[in-house]
Parts: structure tokens; C-alpha cells; sequence
């Protein structure tokens, strides 16, 4: 660095240089006092400005900024993709290539409509459920009395997680529910329950990604059971168990 | 969530939009739209790298994209200042809120440029980064607003800027 140039004296101002930067730059101050005015009040500049807005810093941060905002995908844009990928997917299921009628299981089938329900309605302000958490009792015993069975709604206030509501939908089964989710910042689950055709049987749990939503999904007896949420596996297998062990009382 | 890093930033994302636009609900509703700008293409920042410099980026292109319709222009006002600021200038030489107005006379991009580099602290490749403009662009915005904020906060030039700590 001969003679600095403008960029040099900048990099000056700001800190910017090293070492040997800053001797050369110095020594150059030292005999051109008119740049080293200009440095000078450069370095007040970036000192006031600091010091005018540093305080902000300290500043209780407003709620609304610190709310993770609801997801704003298009709900049905996403209901749509899911439907158009189960249609494909239902395809392949029926290719002879496949040993196992993996896609086209009804145990994928029920993941898969469990997915769409939730990227229809989680997004919803205002209408989310038809029956809110008020009247969880109504809804639940509404929602048996439709599905033909003694339904139980889990609790998942340790997971931070309160019950928004619940909805009657169709399945290809037959009746629906669906009970919903949410914990403080606004981050919705769905616990879909439907009823299963043929033989009583169980499964394990199971996990499908079904775009962007996660889905744990069993098959418990008659009844099939999918919690859906926009989190990770780890996440959303931390509320299945504990949905699971609800539903299951040893 | 609290633990989450975007959340880490938003003081200083509040910082530079208080400077930036100059009115606190104003910057406060920039901060917002970043904010759920981020959220949402929170799957295209890559871990690993400088999430500071992806969220202003995202403030930048969300100020510049929201410029013609002037959404967060407002008035630059006493109230925007933060009140230590606005204390610490009483018996002082220099009158904070005159660099604060003297700020929000420059053109937008040698004050976003400044900012970045005064307040924020960036390399001059950092600030290129985040307006996505090379770096000759970035130092020649530099040197233009700092002439011309030293001549609006100083009249003449030869009283030296003063901040009495």
C-alpha cells in the first residue's frame, strides 16, 4: 500500500484493516491533515450513529415481532399437489413391480387424507374447527356418536399443545374427526380418526411425508389414527407416543 | 422458539429498520414482513451459513420491494429515537436526532450502505452480500452519503462532529 487511496482510508475509518494496514495508513494521516480530518469526522459519524441507535438494542422486543407468524402456504394449492401425488402414487401402488401394495394401502391412504384435512384446515383463522375446545365434551361425544365409537381426546398440554377444536369430515370410509392442535405460537397439529374397512387389525406406528407435513399414522382395531403437523419427524413422533399412550392406557 | 437464532437477530433487525425508515411502528411492521418472510423460506437458508447477513438481505429486498409503494415512509420524528439516545444529547455539541434527520435525507441507498457499515459493523463484502450489488457500488455509495452527511451534520466543515459519551 504505497499511497492510500479513498478505499483504504474508508477501511481505515471503519476498522476494516490490518496491521500493517493501519501503520501505513496512519503514517499517510500524519503528513495529509486535510484526509485526516475527513477520517476523523468519519469516525464520529460511525460513533453517533452507534450511539443514536444502539439503545434500540435494549429495547423490549414487541410481542407481535416475537410470535412466529401461521403459515401462510396456500392450503389448497397443497391439497391439491397431495391429491394429484396420491392419484399417481395409487398408480404405481397397483404396478405388478411392487411386492408390497405399499402406495396404495389403505394404511397409506390414510396418511395421505389425513395430510390434505390438515393443509385444508390448520391455515384457517377463523373457521379452523367446527366445535371449539370449549365445548370439548360436546364435541367429543358428538364426534363417537358419529364414528360409532367411545373416541378420547388426548391431552397434550406437557407438549405445550392445547386443543383449538374439532370437525366432522368424510373419509372414504365413512365419518371423520378431527381434533386440532395448537401450542403458543401458533403451530397446528390434527389428530385424524377414521374407521377402517375389513378385519380388525393393528400396526406399528408408520411415518409418511406427505409434502410438506409430517404424519404419523396405526391402525388400532377398527380405527385408523393419523397426527399431521408441519414439524419435524423428531418433533411430531414426540406427540404421536404420547397420543398413542392416551389412546392406550396400559 | 426463543432459542431459535432468527429469533436471536430480531434486536438488531430492529435496530437497523429504526434507522432505516426513521419511524418506530414503521420499522416495526418492516421488521414484521421480514420476519415472516424468513419464517416461510426458512428451508432455503442453508445451516451452516451467515444467517445475520440472509435476514438482511431479506430486509433489504422487502424495503426495496415495498419503496414505491411507499409503505414505510413516515416522518422522521423525535419519537422514533430511542429515549437514551435522546437524553444523552441534552448539553451536547451535537443533536442526536440531527444525524438521525440528516440521515433520512439521503438517498436510500448510501443510507442503507452506511448503516450496514457503521452501525451493523459489516465488511464491505458483507454489505455487497446483503444488497446483492458489487463492491465498487458499495464503496462508492459509501464515500457519496459520508460526504454528504458530514456536510448536512456539520455545516461547515470546520466544526469536528462531537459525541459526548
Amino acid at each position: 500500500m504505497p499511497t492510500p487511496d479513498d478505499a483504504d482510508l474508508h477501511a481505515y475509518a471503519d476498522g476494516l484493516l490490518d496491521e500493517a494496514g493501519v501503520a501505513e495508513v496512519e503514517r499517510y494521516l500524519a503528513e495529509h491533515p486535510a484526509d485526516a480530518e475527513r477520517v476523523r469526522a468519519w469516525r464520529d459519524m460511525n460513533a453517533a450513529l452507534r450511539h443514536t441507535y444502539n439503545p434500540v438494542l435494549d429495547e423490549p422486543v414487541p410481542e407481535r415481532l416475537t410470535a412466529r407468524p401461521p403459515r401462510r402456504w396456500r392450503p389448497y394449492a397443497i391439497a391439491a399437489s397431495l391429491l394429484l401425488a396420491g392419484v399417481a402414487l395409487g398408480w404405481i401402488g397397483r404396478s405388478a413391480f411392487f411386492g408390497l401394495p405399499l402406495a396404495g394401502s389403505p394404511a397409506s391412504a390414510l396418511a395421505r387424507q389425513a395430510a390434505v384435512a390438515h393443509a385444508v384446515y390448520s391455515p384457517e383463522v377463523r373457521h379452523p374447527v367446527e366445535v371449539w375446545a370449549a365445548q370439548e365434551d360436546h364435541l367429543v361425544a358428538w364426534l363417537s356418536k358419529r364414528l360409532g365409537t367411545h373416541l378420547k381426546c388426548p391431552s397434550l398440554a406437557t407438549l405445550g399443545y392445547t386443543l383449538v377444536g374439532g370437525r366432522l369430515l368424510s373419509g372414504s370410509n365413512g365419518p371423520v374427526a378431527q381434533f386440532m392442535f395448537q401450542d403458543g405460537r401458533g403451530t397446528r397439529l390434527t389428530l385424524y380418526v377414521s374407521t377402517q374397512k375389513g378385519d380388525p387389525r393393528s400396526t406399528a406406528f408408520r411415518f409418511s411425508q406427505e409434502d410438506k407435513v409430517a404424519v404419523f399414522y396405526w391402525i388400532d382395531g377398527n380405527y385408523g389414527y393419523a397426527l399431521s403437523g408441519e414439524m419435524s419427524r423428531a418433533d411430531l413422533l414426540q406427540v404421536a407416543t404420547l397420543v398413542y399412550k392416551q389412546l392406550n392406557p396400559e | 422458539m426463543d432459542n431459535h437464532p432468527i429469533v436471536q437477530h430480531i434486536p438488531r433487525l430492529r435496530r437497523y429498520a429504526r434507522a432505516l425508515v426513521g419511524d418506530r411502528y414503521a420499522a416495526d411492521d418492516l421488521v414484521q414482513d421480514t420476519l415472516e418472510r424468513a419464517w416461510n423460506k426458512l428451508h432455503l437458508w442453508r445451516p451452516g451459513s451467515d444467517m445475520r447477513a440472509w435476514l438482511f438481505a431479506i430486509m433489504h429486498n422487502v424495503f426495496v420491494n415495498h419503496a414505491r409503494s411507499r409503505r414505510y415512509e413516515v416522518e422522521r420524528s423525535m419519537e422514533a429515537l430511542p429515549v437514551m439516545a435522546v437524553r444523552a444529547t441534552q448539553g451536547d455539541h451535537l443533536e442526536l436526532q440531527d444525524i438521525d434527520r440528516a440521515l433520512g435525507t439521503l438517498p436510500v441507498e448510501q443510507r442503507e450502505v452506511i448503516l450496514l457499515v457503521a452501525v451493523e459493523q459489516m465488511t464491505y463484502e458483507e454489505v455487497a452480500r446483503a444488497l446483492a450489488v458489487p463492491v465498487g457500488t458499495v464503496m462508492s455509495r459509501l464515500s457519496r452519503g459520508r460526504d454528504r452527511l458530514r456536510h448536512l451534520t456539520m455545516g461547515s466543515a470546520s466544526q469536528p462532529l462531537k459525541v459526548v459519551k
